[in-house]
């Protein structure tokens, strides 16, 4: 193998491929849904890109809870990465929900999605909580200097973040009853647009996991170029005081 | 030595020295009085707006002065060292967290003295359910706010850019204790026809079990470093 | 003849170290000291001194190497190692807007020490603070914060003293009320371990010595030697 070809590629690969095939069926193949549209189709990035946001978001919290318990260079590398990446999706679901929400009305008085930008209901508010949340985290970590602080306490904010997300969701969903139909499950979702669905689930996954283990090592290589951590193995005499 | 009995000796500490310095209760019961009115002021004069809107204005007031508040109480740790000189005793960190929490809630409950008398006057909401209820809400809503509050406020009061990066941290976090706390203030001015008032407080309560565990848990690693 | 048992290894400190983004404060500390002996570090400003303290008192964590108080790691037992260590430092870790009784009271209640306003009395006297105990610390010169301190570094009675710069900031009384409660603190076959900038007179109470440089053991040997020590190591 080439040395520039290291083995995470595969994961951007494979994802890009997937990604293509669901598109291509969102786009081009499948029949328009007859309420919304052609608005509709961007269904099929929006459903997938929530479900990973929340999928890394836990995978952030599963090395928040690493980075507490061992803290080292490559957890803390971790933990950073997937709350960017979090982070990342999250912006995207907002936006792509902005567009769907507002319905494809670029000239076009008679489509009927409705044209609100922002809906206040619980997925919505969930999402955007959790995207201030984790930005908070990257936010804090930027304010630290010192090494050790800054995989505490950033390990400790993603967790206490985290952990806020269901409460917050619950919260918001007895407020409001919103636009979102009854969770987009393959359940609820008519057959012919399983799979796309699934794999575009499964794409965004990869390149999501491609952008983490790249992130971290790209944090890892230029934690190395600096001042090596290591102490030097020289020993002096111990000193001893009041008798051997 | 019990970690409760222990708890209480920290909280003691920190009345003595919140009682000893009265001004700062003062300074920001002064700052919540003033956004109060800046939200009479931004929202106009019509009457019935401001009685809708008056949950909202107090608990909003109450978020922004709880900010003041917490950095406040570490502030003092920091003058002299003297959290570190806490840590050389030796006492268990959930002990300092619990005391310290408590403490900072007891600050709020003051503050709130003053603020929800002040909104009834500004906004001239009604109580139609009793007034136990809106004490429960404020008690178990600030408790939401003092809880994840010292524990960040630990960690913010050590690094730079302190000012911003408390409210910053603090406020995503809590919005489900805003949500519930007004929506549950705003049934006990406005009525509770469909008796919901029992889950925003149920919420509260959750929110209050899980954030209080957790960050005492969290609060040992905090200090640690 | 009964041969007396050698006393207890008091703190075990093994290739303590710590650095910082771009430079080692600390490095590759070795100290055994057995309970009852004494030891003074001197260097120059920012030679290590302070941060070598800290982290004997377990308030700094090392970047790495072990550190055994009676056997025990702070790891292991954290509750029950820092007991055995009292501090007094040149932050003085006092609460401003506290009376000097105050602050004893607050020290014995979360130490778990019963309520004794009597031994808190004849502290403040001992420490030369009679009278002031319901005076606010705010009101402090620093030479009182400083025997205030002392006030509760005797309150809780550790087996391991650490003083970094203890003679900062006091008058002439006041340095000899640290020297006779040095001597006094050693009678009691207290472990001791002292930083300070007065080297002669350091040299004259403790019985080991050693010179930081740049975080470094530069030099070990008696007290005595210490001074002369420090001055070729500073000329180097």
């Amino acid at each position: 193998m080439n040395k520039y070809f290291e083995k995470e590629h595969i994961l951007l690969v494979v994802g890009l491929a997937m990604l293509a095939w669901g598109c291509n069926q969102a786009l081009f193949v499948l029949p328009g849904e007859t309420y919304m549209g052609e608005v509709f189709r961007i269904f099929f990035l929006h459903v997938p890109t929530a479900w990973n946001s929340l999928l890394i978001g836990t995978v952030a919290f599963g090395a928040a809870l690493g980075a507490l318990v061992k803290r080292s260079r490559g957890w803390d590398a971790a933990v950073e990465a997937s709350v960017e990446v979090t982070l990342v999706l999250i912006v995207m679901v907002l936006i792509q929900g902005s567009i769907w929400g507002h319905g494809g009305t670029w000239g076009d008085p008679r489509t009927e999605a409705g044209s609100t930008w922002w809906e206040w209901e619980p997925r919505l508010t969930a999402s955007a909580v959790m995207a201030l949340s984790f930005a908070g985290v990257l936010s804090l970590r930027s304010f630290i200097e010192q090494f050790e602080r800054r995989v505490l306490w950033t390990a400790v904010a993603t967790v206490i973040a985290y952990v806020d997300v269901p409460i917050v969701y619950l919260c918001v969903k007895w407020t409001d009853r919103g636009m979102h139909q009854d969770h987009s499950t393959p359940s609820t979702v008519s057959d012919v647009y399983h799979w796309p669905l699934r794999v575009n689930a499964f794409a965004v996954l990869l390149i999501a996991l491609w952008l983490i283990v790249r992130r971290a090592k790209l944090t890892l290589a230029r934690d190395a170029a600096r001042a090596d951590q290591t102490p030097p193995t020289e020993s002096t005499t111990p000193l001893v005081a009041g008798g051997a | 030595m019990s970690v409760v009995r222990q708890s209480l000796a920290v909280l003691r500490k920190d009345l003595l020295v919140d009682l000893r310095s009265l001004r700062r209760v003062v300074a920001v019961s002064l700052f919540g009085a003033m956004t109060l009115l800046l939200f009479s002021f931004a929202a106009g004069t019509d009457s019935v707006v401001l009685k809708e809107q008056a949950a909202g204005y107090l608990w909003l007031a109450l978020f922004l002065s709880s900010t003041l508040a917490l950095s406040e109480s570490f502030r003092v740790e920091l003058e002299d060292d003297a959290l570190e000189g806490l840590c050389l005793l030796p006492v268990d960190p959930r002990a300092l967290y619990y005391g310290k929490a408590v403490a900072n809630l007891l600050f709020l409950l003051a503050l709130s003295c003053i603020l929800v008398p002040l909104s009834f006057g500004l906004y001239g909401p009604s109580l139609r359910l009793p007034l136990v209820n809106l004490i429960a809400l404020l008690v178990f809503g600030l408790a939401g706010l003092a809880g994840p509050g010292t524990l960040y406020s630990a960690m913010t009061s050590r690094a730079r850019g302190r000012d911003v990066m408390l409210p910053l941290l603090l406020f995503p976090l809590v919005v489900p204790v805003l949500v519930a706390g007004v929506k549950g203030t705003a049934l006990v001015f406005g009525g509770d026809p469909m008796g919901q008032f029992g889950s925003w407080l149920q919420l509260l309560i959750v929110f209050d079990l899980v954030y209080w565990s957790l960050c005492g848990l969290l609060f040992g690693k905090v200090l640690d470093s | 003849m009964i041969d007396a048992p050698s006393p207890p290894l008091a703190l075990e400190a093994s290739n303590l170290c710590r650095g910082y983004q771009n430079r080692w404060a600390l490095l590759g500390l070795n100290l055994r000291m057995r309970s009852g002996s004494s030891l003074l570090v001197v260097g120059a400003n920012g030679a290590g001194k302070t941060t070598l303290l800290r982290m004997l008192a377990t308030t700094l964590a090392p970047t790495s190497g072990s550190l055994a108080i009676y056997g025990e790691r702070p790891q292991d037992n954290l509750l029950g190692v820092r007991r055995r260590l009292g501090l007094v430092s040149h932050r003085t870790h006092l609460y401003d807007d506290l009376t000097a009784t105050e602050l004893l009271e607050v020290t014995a209640a979360i130490a778990g020490m019963a309520k004794d306003a009597d031994r808190n009395a004849a502290l403040l006297e001992r420490v030369g603070l009679s009278g002031r105990g319901t005076d606010v610390i705010r009101g402090f010169s620093a030479g009182m914060r400083k025997r205030l301190c002392f006030a509760r570094l005797l309150l809780q009675d550790p087996d391991i003293v650490l003083l970094d710069e203890p003679y900062g900031q006091l008058d002439v009384a006041g340095v000899d009320f640290v020297d006779g409660l040095i001597t006094e603190l050693l009678e009691a076959r207290k472990t001791l371990v002292m930083s300070t900038h007065q080297v002669e007179r350091g040299a004259r109470l403790l019985q080991q010595g050693l010179v930081l440089a740049s975080g470094r053991m530069n030099w070990v040997g008696t007290a005595a030697d210490a001074p002369v020590a420090l001055a070729e190591a500073l000329s180097r």
